[in-house]
């Protein structure tokens, strides 16, 4: 975990409404490994306060890149930086995905721009041989964003592009039609999608890693802000900053 | 280079910037991104006799030029602190505060004595006024007799400073002040967060899972300066002036104003480092100013008497 000041290097629309910001970092765009977040300053001191997490999306060398919609305060102050523009970040923060554990095929699944740790996990389960498909859910066919993604599986919820429905409820058909080999599910996405997500995943007895969303005052683990609830470990809450913000869905109750 | 050293009870500081309790966890977690030994000193996160898991889910809101948190007192309890925290604390060389929270009078006595048998600890703060908790908290901290009451016990049970932090949320906290200095407490630290909510308008909620919290951060700076400045003047023990501290220039605004050191509170979750930051501009202050001692400003403000609302209620 470092702080740097770093130098927006582009900004650049990819869909309705989202962004990818490019920023260069060399010592975070070097450590950072997939599922892992940083925690960006996007305004001066007082409004927005707080730091905005966002999960690393890609990397090229020194560059590091993150995607985003623009919805409130900190997102609209993002998307309005420019080339040579300086931000404060703190990262990489919060535990990656398990990928290197015992399973077949890898089974991605995201909502929304919770396709953010896709392209990074994408590329390190390349790496290490392992067969991919990837479900991308999203309102609309103007808000998929497929770049450097392997076996695409789309779902909208207005039938647009690909399943007409939830992504999950697409996932759920392959899991029925389909013999995936020994499959593990890496997600990202709003806590709704993952909530059933879960549940699909006990249901076929699936592994299942997800990447949660929260507020967060710090993102280090020192306001305990962002309590997820955990199961069987003798403790109510675990920080989803600190201790997620992947993890695998039998330990959690995702409310 | 002028001597930023202050004195708070029976205790020397190094520099006047201490960080505030619940925004710097127990000292170790932030060692990646700031040298602590840099700091005035360190008051830990409020611990209890048991570990506490803390409030439900939503427990932050970022709210107009501040935050709104409930964490409940989420904290480790003192058992597991003293076999896991307090070595390191004690190799940091920066003074170490230990903030004490409890739900009754015999549980804060019983955690600063098992605390007072062990080394590395300089002094306590005393939590009488956390807003987010149902049982103790506020209701001690908004009672003067009480909050008078856990000073004289604690008091009897130590030789080490003893500071009791105090709410805004009374009618005139200058009582308080008074009365836990007149129980033998070595300071005071002010304000604790300003209860405070915020609502979801389209699902007709709280944001918060407790509906209320407390309010911290910049958009609290005015008020805890009149707070500070308020028991300033009803008693003659040092204060620490805790709301909204992020710059040198607040510091000096609340040393002015009275108080003998500050806290930084929420903006460490902004910047862990920012509290050492703030060291180099105390430092051209006293320049500028042609002073040898940050102590040589402390409730140096001037204002008119008899025009000031504040001494009417004093």
């Amino acid at each position: 975990m470092i702080q740097t000041y770093s130098r927006v290097v582009s900004t650049d629309k990819v869909g309705s409404n989202i962004l990818v910001l490019s920023i260069h970092s060399p010592e975070i765009a070097r450590a950072v490994k997939p599922g892992q977040f940083i925690n960006i300053k996007v305004g001066e001191w007082d409004q927005p306060l707080l730091r905005r997490p966002f999960s690393v999306y890609h990397t090229e060398g020194e560059i590091l890149h993150i995607i985003f919609s623009v919805i409130g305060f900190g997102t609209t102050a993002l998307s309005q930086k420019r080339e040579g523009d300086m931000l404060d970040l703190i990262g990489p923060l919060g535990c990656p995905y398990t990928i290197d554990n015992d399973y077949g095929t890898a089974i991605l699944v995201a909502g929304g721009v919770g396709v953010a740790p896709l392209p990074m996990l994408t590329l390190a389960l390349k790496k290490l041989g392992r067969s991919i498909h990837t479900f991308l859910g999203a309102r609309t066919r103007d808000q998929i964003v497929t770049k450097y993604l392997e076996n695409l599986h789309l779902a909208t919820d207005d039938g647009s592009s690909g399943f007409h429905g939830t992504v999950v409820n697409a996932l759920r058909q392959h899991f029925c039609d389909a013999e995936y080999l020994r499959p593990k599910i890496f997600a990202c996405g709003p806590n709704a999608m993952l909530r059933s997500l879960s549940n699909l995943a006990a249901e076929f007895d699936v592994p299942c890693e997800v990447s949660l969303e929260s507020a967060m005052a710090c993102g280090i683990g020192i306001c305990q802000g962002c309590p997820i609830e955990v199961v069987g470990d003798g403790r109510k809450y675990a920080l989803v900053c600190k201790e997620g913000t992947v993890f695998d869905t039998r330990t959690i109750r995702i409310s | 280079m002028a001597d930023l050293q202050v004195e708070i009870g029976k205790l020397t500081f190094p520099n006047p910037v201490l960080v505030a309790s619940g925004t710097f966890g127990y000292g170790d977690e932030c060692r990646d991104l700031v040298d602590v030994t840099q700091l005035g000193g360190i008051v830990t996160k409020s611990l209890s006799l048991k570990p506490r898991d803390g409030n439900p889910p939503t427990r932050i809101v970022e709210t107009a030029c501040g935050m709104l948190n409930s964490i409940g007192l989420a904290n480790i309890g003192v058992e597991k602190f003293i076999t896991e925290k307090l070595s390191y604390l004690g190799t940091l060389h920066t003074r170490i505060i230990v903030n004490i929270a409890a739900s009754t009078i015999d549980e804060y006595c019983t955690v600063l004595s098992m605390l007072d048998e062990h080394d590395g600890i300089d002094g306590y703060e005393i939590n009488v006024s956390c807003p987010n908790v149902k049982d103790g908290g506020l209701s001690f901290g908004t009672s003067c007799e009480m909050t008078a009451e856990i000073t004289r016990r604690l008091r009897a049970l130590t030789t080490r400073t003893l500071i009791m932090k105090l709410t805004p949320n009374v009618t005139h906290i200058s009582e308080f002040a008074r009365a836990v200095a007149g129980e033998g407490a070595d300071a005071v630290s002010l304000i604790n967060t300003v209860v405070g909510m915020a609502v979801d308008i389209w699902k007709r909620k709280p944001k918060l899972s407790t509906t209320t919290g407390g309010l911290s951060g910049p958009a609290i700076k005015p008020i805890a300066l009149a707070k500070v400045y308020e028991v300033a003047q009803a008693v003659n023990i040092p204060i620490i002036g805790i709301g909204g501290v992020r710059t040198a220039e607040d510091a000096i605004e609340f040393m002015l104003v009275g108080a003998s050191a500050v806290q930084v509170g929420t903006a460490n979750f902004i910047d862990p480092s920012i509290g050492v930051k703030m060291l180099d501009g105390l430092h051209k202050y006293c320049e500028r100013q042609k002073i040898g001692s940050i102590r040589e400003i402390v409730g140096a403000v001037e204002t008119q008497q008899e025009l000031s609302v504040i001494h009417s209620w004093l």
